[in-house]
């Protein structure tokens, strides 16, 4: 991605972001929880991006297998990382949260439960890359195991889910919908989201595509 | 039909190619020799062919079959460095699996023929872990040889041979090409590979720097294709 | 079918090697004696509390010791570079999967069979009451871990630091199957059978296998080959 559009997204998440935190903070305070429901805001979308993040990483590694292009495995490695990130930020302010609100660090909630396990998940597969040097067995490999792992997403979610029907426990935003305009707001979120995400991956593409290069010119060196 | 073509084969480690547009063919009866140096690709061409990797770019066709068809497999034999037989069970239970993989009509009377052929027979019912090594590269080539492959493809087969194993295994291939079967070898023994050698090809740093007929001159002075194809 | 006897050679190697050897089945049942008897010292058994805990206490018992045996599943053909010979049989990467996973079940299966003796002995739990149901949630969480173990046992057996990445890359994978599968053994052993409020995870355990079993045979040959 050229220079120029990346710094083009980024100035526009920056700022999308700027403008959003200025309308989050002039919304009236929620009846029962106060000031730190907004929360919400970045909670909810940091998840959708992930959940994005896993789906173009599946499409990545499929497309790996099939063309053996290294690209498509930069892809996968680049979303997998990034949308762990934003994975991680879910699970902390989901325990900002609800230490705030319940006084408790962590409760089995169904949603961050299943947050966590897709974070092992999908932080299996970086320990993966990790514990295997030649590039072609370590995407291929890869991109085995985000198949595997993808498959699992939904599983996880909707028995987590079910598990919790069946013992109930307190549910972090129990009830209630988000009012119209505030909706608006936690989309436009989103979308700044998404944009920092594809910032964050195509500075890790130009990366990956380097540490290519010193691959294999290093082989070729030691090849002379 | 070619018994063993490459065609334009490129095989990649990341960016890095290990194989570089090798293009070769053995025709069915001969035996060809690959030589070159430790790190050229003759270890890497050789499994590519025996289809334990598929090339990044190219093809390769045993009878005109790629090698991972099952069809194919059924009559290629492959020796490694290991020599791929379970410590586990006796030398007769081996080569009974294998009998029994490879789809033989009589597993155990192809078992027993082979442990004979090779001097195993009143071996038969020891466990694996307890031969010495010169017993356990004998069981290798009866397992490689049990199913009477057409297409033998040997990675440095001489190396970690004893005398006996050697002239085990030289007789069973030069009977082997008598029969019209194929042979691809690589190998540092030039001496023990020339002899049985009908052609020759030489790596170089994942390139045929030469693939040709192999001549009086070559047994007479194995070093010679060295000296000529060779660089420093 | 020429398939079907295939696998079987597989399963009937495997199993032969095992029995021979029992590395793998004995330090496995010795570590589900093990972890029970820990669990012994922290849960009083007699307590209603622990009773109900006792089933998804099992699965523990049981996803760890197993992992002692799919370990060794694909670890086992590394020695005399036995693989190689496998992998250039006329055999398909799905019949060497499946002949394999057969074999990894029997072994796990039967250890958490003698397991099981002893986990009603420590805890103080009539595991009985219910036994074909158990049994047949026996038989489908062990094949979920046998399946998901042996796919990834052929997909660690040539990295670094094998013995810690299976275990790493298996269990959240397995979350929902264990989940499943600890839901209802709770109830079994304790004597309630599989009701309309729990068939929903039998359901799942079913649909979670056969998935599995799929995209594992589907995958096996990239696996092997690339």
């Amino acid at each position: 991605m050229r220079n120029y559009i990346l710094y083009g997204l980024g100035a526009a998440a920056a700022l999308l972001i700027a403008r959003d935190i200025n309308v989050i903070a002039g919304l009236p305070r929620e009846a029962s929880q106060g000031a730190i429901f907004k929360i919400i805001f970045f909670h909810v979308p940091m998840a959708m991006t992930a959940m994005l993040c896993s789906f173009v990483a599946l499409i990545g590694s499929v497309m790996f297998l099939l063309t053996k292009n290294f690209k498509y495995d930069a892809l996968a490695v680049s979303v997998t990382e990034v949308g762990l990130a934003f994975l991680a930020a879910n699970l902390v302010t989901g325990s900002i949260w609800g230490r705030v609100i319940w006084g408790i660090w962590w409760a089995w909630d169904a949603r961050l439960t299943s947050a966590l396990v897709c974070w092992l998940l999908y932080a299996g597969y970086l320990a993966l890359r990790n514990a295997i040097e030649e590039p072609t067995q370590r995407a291929t490999f890869a991109a085995v195991f985000s198949i595997f792992a993808f498959i699992d997403v939904p599983i996880v979610i909707f028995s987590i889910k079910w598990w919790r029907t069946q013992h109930p426990a307190p549910v972090f935003w129990g009830g209630g919908s988000i009012p119209g305009a505030w909706a608006a707001v936690a989309g436009w979120n989103w979308l700044a989201m998404v944009l920092l995400g594809t910032v964050l991956i195509a500075i890790r593409l130009r990366q990956e595509d380097s540490q290519r290069e010193i691959d294999s010119l290093r082989r070729m060196a030691h090849a002379l | 039909m070619d018994a063993v073509a490459v065609e334009g084969v490129w095989k990649f480690y990341g960016d890095f190619p290990a194989l570089r547009d090798i293009q070769l063919a053995a025709q069915a009866g001969s035996c060809l020799a690959l030589i070159g140096r430790n790190g050229a690709g003759k270890t890497t061409l050789l499994r590519t062919i025996a289809g334990f990797s598929r090339p990044g770019r190219g093809k390769v066709l045993i009878f005109g079959q790629p090698p991972r068809e099952t069809d194919t497999r059924r009559h290629m034999g492959f020796i490694g460095h290991g020599i791929s037989v379970y410590d586990e069970l006796s030398a007769l239970e081996n080569l009974m699996l294998f009998g029994r993989l490879y789809g033989l009509a009589d597993p155990r009377k192809s078992a027993l023929e082979w442990l004979e052929r090779t001097g195993l027979e009143r071996v038969r019912d020891g466990l694996v872990r307890e031969f010495s090594r010169g017993m356990r590269q004998r069981l290798a080539v009866a397992r490689a040889f049990l199913h009477e492959p057409s297409v033998l493809l040997l990675d440095e087969p001489f190396t970690a041979l004893d005398d006996r194993a050697i002239a085990v295994l030289q007789t069973l291939l030069r009977q082997a090409l008598a029969d019209g079967k194929t042979i691809v070898l690589s190998t540092h023994q030039l001496r023990e590979a020339l002899d049985l050698a009908t052609h020759v090809a030489m790596l170089n740093r994942g390139q045929v720097a030469f693939h040709g007929p192999c001549t009086p001159e070559m047994v007479a002075d194995p070093g010679f294709v060295y000296a000529r194809y060779g660089e420093g | 079918m020429q398939f079907l006897r295939q696998v079987l050679v597989i399963t009937a190697k495997d199993l032969r090697a095992e029995i021979r050897t029992k590395e793998a089945v004995n330090s496995s049942l010795a570590f589900a004696v093990v972890i029970l008897l820990l669990f012994s010292f922290a849960f009083d058994a007699f307590e209603d509390t622990a009773k109900e805990m006792a089933g998804g206490l099992l699965w523990i018992v049981f996803a760890f010791s197993g992992t002692l045996i799919l370990n060794r599943s694909f670890a086992r053909e590394l020695p005399n570079d036995c693989l190689d010979a496998l992998i250039s049989a006329p055999l398909s990467g799905a019949a060497l999967f499946l002949g394999k996973a057969l074999g990894n079940f029997v072994l796990v299966l039967a250890v958490e069979l003698i397991s099981l003796p002893v986990f009603g002995i420590f805890s103080n739990v009539h595991w009985t009451q219910q036994f074909w149901q158990l049994m047949l949630v026996l038989v489908l969480g062990t094949w979920a871990m046998t399946v998901v173990g042996t796919i990834f046992s052929a997909l660690t057996v040539n990295i670094r630091l094998r013995e810690v990445m299976l275990p790493m890359l298996t269990y959240p994978i397995l979350v929902p199957a264990l989940m499943a599968a600890m839901q209802l053994t709770m109830g079994l052993v304790l004597g309630k059978p599989i009701g309309p409020d729990t068939v929903m995870w039998l359901k799942m355990l079913i649909g979670f296998d056969v998935m599995y079993t799929a995209a594992s045979v589907l995958l096996v040959e990239t696996v092997l080959v690339g």
